[in-house]
């Protein structure tokens, strides 16, 4: 099986495999923070910082446990998942926008610990093996986005999706329905960050090295881009978002410097013309749907 | 039978006393009104009631459980549904989404359940929730809007949003703060009887609202408020005849 997963991925040029596997891992990042921003209506200005948890726990525990991957995925999701709890236990409990000064600054103290610690390698770094797995690695990113985006379709159509929207549009009237408001953010930004812990594990074995500096605030921002690009709280705007912001560099080339100016002009023409994002209020369901009535019926058109 | 009783309940705000000492009792059934000029403090015993602000002194009671000091979340799924004096929609979401997040408390108690049974729970209470969420929109009249965005809607019928999702609570008490307000004579019509028809079905009411004419004919009985004390408590002939009641209000107006 995994002899033949290997040749399936060989078969791709590693370069095209390269680009897929960064939008990949961008599309879980964004998916995560889409739960906390899009869903539950959340600041999170420190998305990266979860991730860099996920990406030097999975470094870790494959340098000095050699733990079979899938096991170390999960094992990386929940530790980011852990620290959220943690932050988000004191910040989310008023309404406000606490949880973006809190994420912004735990993010800066958190790189300072990485910085400092041996077990990163200070300011080195670390060189992450290979995976322990036979299953090649962009097979675990496929999986991962797959499974990513049903629990999203799922969680959205759900008591506990219905539930954040109502945080997101009304703390007091969501309160009023006898929805637990903090508990229900805290949740939300727990699974948020446990997509960025995935998607950190993912990241640092396939870039293979790993930095506290690679995850700073404009990484945060990155993924904040893409979900706001593609449109808040919307699985394919999202999707969307993750492609365009994961490629753009590669065919921006020479403006490479520029990046984030060019953003910040497309962001501000978007703002002007389709506020809610490119695909605002597209929703999964319906364009599952769509496509599903196309093909059933198409002597109707 | 007591539903919820106030007992000397005061907040203040700063140096402002908003509601001082005020006790009353809300019997099982009833619907009572609670009237007062601008300022009296009748959306503030809403809030203080729904567990938003905190006592400063005094207790609340409902079906005989103290509920000064919990949260809004947990009063409200205690049973007590309330509307807003000012409209608190979920605005970008649709009518029937509303109603289905004021269902919120009705699900997730299957839960616990058999893992092995979990997805066909979850189907089935979503199925129920969806019934709920349905009948309390036919009751307010608003079932073919179900999939218009809150924010869409006119303003007559959000407010009858506004109930449909707080019955869908199913509470036992039901606060209404001003629920005719902006609305045409055709459409406080209806409110009257679509809040009758909520008392029949077993809802108690309690309501602010500043249409006398509307207060006099819905009300059982009446609670005055000036300036955040009780002035007057009552059927509506004794309130209509109460000099207190009369010189508070016209005390007002001929200030401005
Ligand atoms: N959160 C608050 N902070 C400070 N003062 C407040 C607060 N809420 C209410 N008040 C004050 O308490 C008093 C009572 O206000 P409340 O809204 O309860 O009046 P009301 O009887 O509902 O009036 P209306 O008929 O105009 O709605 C007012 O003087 C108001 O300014
Ligand atoms: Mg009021």
């Amino acid at each position: 099986m995994g002899n033949f997963l290997q040749n399936v991925v060989n078969q791709i040029d590693p370069y095209v495999m390269q680009i897929l596997v960064n939008i990949g891992i961008g599309i879980i990042l964004a998916l995560g923070l889409n739960v906390i921003t899009g869903l539950a209506g959340q600041l999170s200005l420190g998305h990266a910082a979860f991730m860099s948890i996920g990406a030097f726990t999975g470094a870790i525990l494959t340098i000095k446990l050699g733990m079979p991957f899938g096991v170390n995925l999960l094992c990386s999701g929940f530790m980011a998942a852990l620290f959220s709890v943690l932050i988000g236990f004191p910040t989310l409990r008023l309404s406000g926008d606490y949880l973006a000064i809190a994420t912004l600054g735990f993010a800066e103290i958190l790189k300072v610990v990485f910085l400092n610690l041996d077990i990163t390698n200070r300011a080195l770094g670390l060189s992450v093996p290979p995976p322990y797995s036979s299953i090649p690695l962009p097979v675990y990113v496929l999986i991962s986005v797959v499974l990513a985006v049903t629990a999203l379709a799922l969680m959205q159509e759900s008591r506990f999706g219905r539930a954040l929207k109502a945080i997101r549009e009304d703390e007091i009237a969501a309160e009023a329905m006898g929805v637990n408001a903090t508990r229900y953010k805290i949740q939300a930004f727990a699974i948020g960050s446990f997509y960025a812990g995935v998607g950190g594990c993912l990241y640092a074995h396939f870039i293979a090295y790993i930095n506290p500096s690679d995850f700073g605030f404009l990484k945060s921002i990155d993924i904040l881009n893409m979900v706001v690009l593609g449109g808040l709280g919307s699985i394919p705007g999202v999707i969307l978002g993750a492609s365009l912001l994961t490629t753009a560099p590669e065919f921006l080339g020479f403006m490479k410097q520029y990046r984030m100016l060019v953003y910040g002009i497309i962001l501000i023409i978007l703002m002007l013309f389709r506020p809610n994002g490119l695909l605002g209020g597209v929703s999964f369901k319906e364009m599952v749907l769509k496509i599903f009535r196309k093909r059933t019926q198409p002597s109707r058109a | 039978m007591t539903v919820l009783e106030l007992d000397k309940v005061s907040i203040r705000f700063g140096g402002l006393v908003a509601v001082s000492q005020v006790s009353f009792n809300i019997h099982a059934g009833e619907i009572l009104a609670l009237i007062g000029p601008n300022g009296a403090g009748k959306t503030t015993i809403f809030n203080l009631i729904m567990g938003l602000y905190k006592l400063t002194d005094g207790k609340i009671l409902f079906k005989n459980i103290n509920i000064s000091s919990r949260k809004p979340h947990q009063i409200a799924a205690l049973g007590i549904g309330r509307t807003f004096q000012t409209i608190h929609l979920f605005n970008q979401l649709t009518v029937f989404d509303n109603v289905l997040i004021g269902a919120h408390t009705q699900g997730g108690r299957n839960m616990t359940g058999a893992l092995l049974k979990w997805l066909p729970a979850i189907a089935k209470e979503e199925k129920d929730l969806h019934e709920l969420a349905f009948r309390c929109l036919q009751m307010v009249g608003l079932e073919k809007k179900r999939d218009a965005l809150a924010k869409n809607l006119p303003y007559g019928e959000q407010r009858r949003l506004e109930i449909a999702r707080a019955l869908a609570l199913k509470p036992s008490l039901l606060l209404l703060d001003e629920p005719a307000a902006g609305m045409n004579p055709q459409e406080t019509k209806e409110l009257m009887e679509l809040i009758h028809v909520i008392r029949n079905s077993g809802i108690t009411i309690l309501l602010v609202e500043h249409d006398m004419k509307f207060v006099m004919k819905i009300s059982d009985r009446i609670v005055v408020l000036d300036y955040g004390a009780k002035i007057a408590e009552g059927v509506p002939e004794e309130i209509r005849t109460s000099p207190l009641v009369i010189q508070a209000y016209l005390g007002k107006v001929g200030a401005r």
